[in-house]
């Protein structure tokens, strides 16, 4: 895999050197969980319908991955994506019964991820704040505006376009969510890979001063990702009003650490210079299964989020032991 | 960043006949600090000047200047006989001046071709992908025209030496510069036999038409690359010396104000 950040081949090393097991990590929890919940659970969890469904709705998970794998690239974090979710779906929702137009319903979804990355950015770089003070006061403040727009109601859907877009919809008898994930996916790895703007993401990650001195705009980046961040999380809130055919307030409220976890896992640094769109898919999908498994082993869902957040704990404690250089 | 600049310079562009460097009456004060008191220097191109002084006798400051980060307070810097002004660090990278800093300005977990072409990838076709092929092999051939040592353009910065790493920032600077290197203490932080590596390289600068100012705290260094010497004490230009009509004993006394 020629992923970014790991390109170029160990070529004064022995092999087994070469081979850092860590960068597998993803690809191998995929296979023993996927093992795993085969042998116990059996038919229940392989019938092709319980696997198609756990790509689809995986689906906003793997785009706010993608979002996030930039952020975290630039050595930066978007901690407000959850929020953003329930707050673009909730305005794409309104403009939705307002207009009846599939088109404004999106924009306004968009433009509200636009709107709060940009402010998320700004903090970031000409306030120069931490991103995790920023995106953390973003977080709970987005969280509010969704609660008081919406009155804690849910607001339903019900334009055919829209829904046929981000719901049930499907193109050659592949599910619309399914293609928005693959779409995320394509679009993520050639930004971050093939493109000056991801090669300038990750040299800032890496060496700021050497990013800024090569006359890289580094405000301009870290905005820039921030802002793709939150409008993936958009995308999501409405890939989640049209697969529920409405939207409210808690949309994406358990969300943040489920896509921290799925990139992290996938391999992608916490402390920047080195991200992975494709790391991203595979740690989101396996977060994905995680879900549906337990929820077929009828574990409660207080069971679920104990056994969750351990097997998170236990995954990203084994990708994140970076390597020393 | 047009892609179809080439990497290779062409040392016959230069113009040999006007000072690469140029700098007149420079002061500097940061508010009540007067860090640069009087400077007056000419770097010729192909030339190697080095810089030296006690520490805090204004070096980096003189350095950072003419690389854009400061802004004299009085003066006037010509880069090949022109006026030159610089907003900023990038300001002075785009108009030919190129900096090789002590603490490597490179890029660890990137190739070394990324490293050669940072901030300036080439791109090709209408989505302007990167065209990663082309900047691996024009690294390739100007690394081994500069006899560097690596184990190859595609190899990652964090697999390479220190005195590799420096190589590697040295080729950069001098690719891309048109008119000017600095090197702000450019082997502090290398090994002997690292050191004379880089200063093996240096020296080859001069071919390449470029001046070089290169501030170093090693007296034989300086007497080993240079052609001449500027010093400088606590802020005022003491002299400077043509390096065949001096010897180390006059440079101390020059540098120490003991005689
Ligand atoms: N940004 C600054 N603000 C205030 N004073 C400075 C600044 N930079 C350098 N100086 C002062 O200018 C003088 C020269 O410093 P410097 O150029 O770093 O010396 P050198 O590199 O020769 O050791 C010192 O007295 C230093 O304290
Ligand atoms: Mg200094």
């Amino acid at each position: 895999m020629s992923e970014a950040g790991t390109a170029a081949p160990a070529i004064s090393r022995p092999r087994w050197r070469a081979i850092d097991w860590r960068e597998y990590v993803v690809y191998i929890g995929f296979v023993l969980v996927f093992l795993f919940f085969a042998v116990f659970l059996g038919e229940t969890f392989l019938n092709p319908t319980n696997l198609s469904n756990i790509v689809i709705q995986t689906a906003p998970i793997t785009v706010m991955a993608v979002g996030l794998v930039f952020v975290l690239s630039t050595g930066e974090i978007d901690l407000s994506i959850g929020s953003v979710v329930a707050v673009s779906a909730l305005t794409g929702a309104v403009a939705l019964r307002e207009t009846d137009s599939a088109l404004v319903g999106v924009l306004a979804g968009l433009a509200v991820g636009a709107v709060v990355g940009l402010v998320n950015g700004v903090f970031v770089t000409l306030v120069r704040l931490p991103s995790f003070l920023v995106t953390l006061a973003t977080m709970g403040a987005v969280a509010g505006v969704a609660r008081e727009i919406s009155n804690l109601q849910s607001v339903p859907v019900d334009n055919e376009t829209f829904l046929g877009l981000f719901g049930s919809g499907e193109l050659f008898g592949v599910p619309g969510l399914i293609i928005w994930s693959v779409l995320a996916i394509a679009v993520g790895y050639v930004l971050l890979n093939k493109t000056r703007y991801g090669a300038h993401v990750l040299a800032i990650g890496d060496n700021i001063g050497a990013a800024r001195v090569s006359g890289i705009k580094t405000a301009r980046v870290k905005i820039m990702v921030l802002m793709g961040s939150a409008m993936c999380a958009s995308l999501a809130g409405l890939l989640y009003a049209g697969r529920l055919h409405g939207a409210r307030y808690t949309l994406g409220e358990a969300d943040l650490m489920t896509v921290i976890a799925a990139v992290i896992v996938g391999g992608t640094s916490l402390f920047g210079g080195k991200g992975t769109v494709v790391g991203a898919l595979m740690g989101s999908l396996l977060m994905g299964m995680l879900n549906n498994g337990l929820i077929l082993a009828h574990l409660s869902v207080s069971q679920q989020m104990i056994a969750r957040g351990l097997i998170i704990l236990v995954a990203v404690s084994l990708s994140l032991r970076e390597k020393r250089s | 960043m047009s892609s179809e600049q080439s990497l290779i310079p062409d040392a016959g562009v230069v113009d040999r006949s006007v000072p690469a460097l140029q700098l007149t009456n420079i002061r500097k004060q940061f508010g009540g600090v007067v860090a640069i008191e009087r400077f007056d220097l000419d770097v010729q191109a192909g030339e190697i000047v080095a810089l030296v002084g006690d520490n805090g006798a204004g070096k980096s400051t003189l350095v950072k200047m003419v690389s854009g980060v400061y802004q004299p307070t009085e003066g006037e810097i010509r880069l090949q006989g022109r006026p030159a002004s610089f907003r900023d660090a990038s300001d002075a990278r785009r108009q030919g001046v190129e900096v090789v800093y002590q603490d490597l300005a490179l890029v660890d977990s990137q190739p070394v071709y990324m490293n050669m072409f940072l901030g300036r990838e080439l791109t090709k076709g209408p989505l302007r992908l990167l065209d990663r092929r082309r900047m691996a092999r024009e690294t390739q051939e100007l690394v081994d025209r500069l006899d560097v040592r690596i184990p190859s353009a595609k190899a990652t910065i964090r697999e390479l030496s220190g005195g590799q790493r420096q190589a590697v920032a040295i080729c950069r600077a001098t690719h891309w510069a048109s008119s000017l290197v600095l090197m702000d203490e450019p082997t502090a932080a290398l090994g002997v036999a690292e050191t004379a590596k880089v200063e093996e390289l240096i020296m080859r600068l001069r071919e390449r038409g470029a001046g070089v100012l290169v501030v170093s705290h090693n007296l034989d260094q300086v007497f080993r690359i240079a052609d001449r010497v500027a010093v400088l004490r606590r802020g005022r230009q003491v002299g400077v010396r043509s390096i065949a009509a001096t010897n180390r004993n006059e440079v101390v006394s020059m540098i120490t104000g003991l005689s």
